[in-house]
């Protein structure tokens, strides 16, 4: 279906654009801070994208998505400390990993539904939580530091910041093009259907509980991925990677960028982080203002930011 | 032994907490089918208010009263400024909302009362500890915490299943359209209902305050232990809430005090503590996941919606 | 009944002390269309719910085609060939009419574990569901949401995704509910060019429509089959004018 406003699909250009042109322009000005700042909206955006996935188009609201934020993060950091740095172990690591526990936490709490399906994939998010906390070997409640970025052999060496800003832009990218497809293939028809009427769709013939199950076990390898660029960036870990005032932020960047449109967690992602990052300098308080703001956006606005831009109703 | 009936005081204690707090959670959640992510943020002002009052008046009873008070307050013009637009909405727009909500609270605290916390000291008659059974001695403040909790489920059980304001309270639970053809003034009770959550979950923050803390924060780690709570006993039943919450304050506690010690006979000294630690914090996780399991819908649910 | 191609026996389902269903028995025929009228009250919604898998019954079983499927999970009863409609109108809303019956499509056209081709334009699904559509009478409408069509049309769309799925029996929940006069006619003349080929349970309350569609009608009440006969018996028996169509006064129940 076509459905594109020209404000929305001019957005999605200039956002690309603009993320392109980045490192160009923290070359000119010696600007480094601006590629740390939009490459970590963009690894976030990477995380919301995954939650859109199976939130957004499928109705299954996560509180428990940062877990895999966590263990993608954690599986870079704790090879790092075991002494294997390379990225071809640790990467596919993380993403397995976060497969793992997203197939252990979807056939439990898919069983469930509405509030309590929220609430138990809260809980299943702190247990990881707790469970990194205790880990006294990979610096338990202070986190740990890592020395040596993912390495990848010759191929490309992601500890120059401009190198690993272009590989967040392409695997977001990707991201975004994987997801958009997922969405509108038949497997994606069938996620998108369970949340419009699943009663039907089981009426009608399909087991709907293996595909969504399959739909949350592909989010939480995405944002496992995610994790692992989330610690090389910072070259730190820590068990607040997975807090769940961050599955929190990753709902409120799905949300406000509108969630169901392909660049939405983008637009979601960075309005979110620019915004934090503005009113912290602009005032010492600056959730007196984001609070209220998210009060507003969710009363008042229907479809998040991108249903400002447009009707948000197809991808 | 002795120290395990100790830790069973403990864990029945704060149970009576988590009920206080689920209590609200599932009214709100049973009568109004809202998801309410700022209601540990009503807990963190009653213990705030709570502190200051009694600091002024220099009564710890009054300052609790003028705390719950406030607290009812509090609660009731929230939920006609920002929570009442929220009815019927999807379940993602309240967690947005009230997330916010949480956000705001958390920075207002720490713009009023500054980022270090208060203390509530406590009147000294409750300072004793008393007898409970020979050889172990109870401090009277957590008794009389189990005492009040107890007292307060017990209105709340009269409330709702005997009085009228109940019947329509646990009518709503059932059936909201049929209670608003009834020509009951709906928006009048849901304010009412909010406010009763309100003031229960900062008569929990207050009650606590001199024995556990009072600082910024403090009601996001209990809200997630209140909606275990919830989960486990099922929404909008509140004997399920007191059932539930005795059973996780207990496992909780108990949990708490006797893992990591299992762990050491079988462990190695750092492995024991790290896992032990993880372990006893998982603890009311596991149980609601079992639970959900066997039971999705929780122990006692409420009638279908 | 050697041709029984549904055959349902001793059909029970307690709710605490209420029995919703009372040992009931019903045998269709291939090509039968036959009717359940009854009370509010009856018991019907429970029945339709054991028959489609979604109550399990206490007592009684459930043959299709000779196969026991009482146990069998709701999502597989479509692939054996037993499709339903629901009485409260229940599609996809925000999808568009031609998306809707694509859908139950697809249920059948294999596993739906293919992630980058777009089913959109897949022609495998689109084809078969603009046919179906146009079946139902929809065909000018393939590309309308299902949120914006009239309650008829609503009504049209939820038989043409029963009929997408190429089912050899369907199970009709009051079809014509809060159908003017107009849209009655056109549906009751698709059901009666679908007889059959297709074996057709209906449940209705519209006399007209049963009368002029039943082969064989069956009247339900507290739960049990007091009747089960042609229509003109049906419509002479004392007991069932008694129990039923005498309490409405024989009008629209």
């Amino acid at each position: 279906m076509k459905l594109s406003p020209a404000p929305r699909v001019a957005v999605n250009i200039f956002l690309v654009v603009f993320l392109g042109l980045v490192p160009v322009y923290a070359a000119l000005t010696g600007n480094i801070f601006a590629m740390t700042l939009f490459a970590r909206v963009m690894i976030l955006a990477l995380a919301a994208l995954s939650l859109n996935l199976i939130m957004g188009y499928g109705g299954m609201v996560s509180f428990g998505h940062a877990a895999y934020l966590g263990i993608g993060g954690y599986a870079v950091g704790i090879l790092s400390k075991e002494g294997i740095d390379s990225g071809f172990i640790q990467w596919p690591v993380a993403i397995g990993a976060s497969a793992l526990y997203a197939l252990v936490v979807g056939a439990l709490s898919l069983r469930t539904r509405g509030v309590y399906f929220i609430m138990i994939t809260l809980a299943f998010a702190q247990m990881v939580y707790y469970v990194a906390i205790g880990l006294d070997r990979y610096g338990g409640d202070d986190g740990l530091t890592i020395y040596h970025n993912s390495q990848f052999g010759g191929l490309i060496d992601i500890g120059n910041k401009t190198v690993f800003y272009y590989l967040c832009f392409a695997l977001l990218l990707a991201g975004i093009y994987a997801v958009w497809r997922i969405v509108n293939s038949r497997f994606g028809l069938v996620i998108q259907g369970a949340r419009s009427n699943e009663r039907r769709m089981r009426a009608i013939g399909f087991p709907t509980f293996r595909y969504k199950l399959a739909g949350f076990v592909i989010a939480g390898a995405m944002c496992g991925l995610a994790g692992a660029l989330l610690a090389n960036h910072t070259s730190y870990i820590s068990p607040a990677m997975m807090e769940w005032t961050r599955s929190g932020d990753l709902i409120v960047m799905a949300v406000l960028g509108g969630m169901r449109a392909a660049f939405g967690p983008l637009i979601g992602a960075m309005t979110f982080l620019l915004l934090e990052d503005v009113l912290s300098r602009a005032t010492d308080y600056p959730n007196l203002f984001i609070g209220p703001l998210l009060l507003i956006v969710a009363i008042y606005v229907n479809g998040g930011i991108d249903g400002l831009l447009g009707r948000g109703h197809r991808g | 032994m002795l120290y395990f009936i100790e830790q069973l005081l403990n864990g029945i204690q704060l149970g009576m907490l988590l009920f206080l707090l689920a209590a609200g959670l599932t009214l709100i959640f049973g009568i109004m089918d809202l998801v309410n992510l700022a209601h540990g943020s009503l807990y963190m002002l009653g213990a705030y208010f709570a502190a200051t009052f009694a600091d002024w008046t220099g009564s710890f009873v009054l300052g609790a009263f003028l705390a719950l008070l406030a607290t009812l307050v509090v609660g009731m013009v929230l939920e006609v400024v920002a929570i009442r637009r929220l009815y019927g909405r999807d379940h993602l727009d309240h967690v947005l909302a009230t997330f916010g909500l949480l956000l705001f609270f958390n920075e207002l605290v720490r713009l009023i009362w500054g980022p270090a916390g208060l203390t509530l000291p406590l009147p000294s008659e409750m300072l004793n500890a008393v007898q409970v059974l020979p050889g172990l001695y109870y401090p009277v403040y957590r008794l009389v915490i189990i005492g009040v909790t107890l007292a307060v489920g017990a209105l709340l059980y009269v409330l709702v299943m005997r009085s009228r304001p109940g019947m329509l309270i646990r009518a709503g639970a059932s059936n909201r359209e049929m209670v608003g053809a009834l020509g009951i003034n709906i928006k009048l009770l849901y304010t009412l209902v909010f406010g009763l959550g309100a003031g229960l979950a900062g008569f929990a923050g207050l009650m606590q305050a001199p024995i556990l803390t009072v600082q910024i924060g403090m009601g996001e780690n209990i809200l997630i232990a209140a909606f275990v709570v919830v989960t486990i006993g099922g929404i909008g039943s509140i004997r399920g809430a007191f059932i539930a919450a005795m059973l996780v304050g207990i496992v909780d506690t108990i949990g708490r005090a006797f893992v990591p010690d299992l762990l050491h006979t079988y462990l190695s000294e750092a492995a024991a503590s790290s896992l032990g630690r993880a372990l006893s914090s998982m603890l009311i996780y596991l149980l609601m996941a079992l639970v959900l399991v066997v039971r999705p819908a929780g122990l006692f649910p409420a009638a279908a919606r | 009944m050697a041709d029984a191609l549904l055959q349902v026996e001793d059909l029970t389902k307690r709710f605490g002390g209420v029995v919703a269903s009372d040992r009931v028995s019903i045998a269709l025929d291939r090509g039968e269309l036959h009717a359940i009228i009854g009370p509010n009250g009856a018991g019907k919604t429970t029945l339709i719910a054991q028959l489609t898998g979604e109550i399990a019954p206490d007592a009684g079983s459930v043959r299709f085609d000779g196969h026991d499927i009482t146990a069998l999970p709701v999502y597989r009863r479509s692939a054996i060939g037993l499709a339903r409609s629901f009485q409260i109108t229940s599609l996809f809303l925000d999808f568009t009419a031609l998306d809707n019956v694509a859908l139950a499509v697809q249920a059948h056209a294999g596993h739906s574990f293919r992630f980058w081709r777009n089913a959109r334009g897949d022609a495998a699904l689109r084809e078969p569901a603009r046919a179906t559509l146009k079946d139902a009478g929809l065909g000018a409408r393939a590309d309308v949401l299902a949120a914006d069509l009239s309650h008829g049309e609503r009504r049209q769309l939820e038989i043409a995704m029963a009929l997408a799925t190429k089912p050899r029996m369907l199970l009709l929940d009051e079809p014509m509910a809060g159908m003017g006069p107009e849209e009655s006619a056109r549906l009751i003349e698709i059901l009666r060019k679908l007889k059959g080929g297709l074996t057709i349970l209906l449940i209705e309350h519209d006399m007209d429509a049963v009368f002029a569609l039943a082969d064989r009608i069956s009247v339900l009440v507290y739960g049990r089959i007091i009747a089960s006969r042609d229509p003109a018996a049906i419509r002479a028996d004392p007991i069932v004018r008694q129990a039923y169509l005498g309490e409405s006064g024989g009008a629209h129940g």
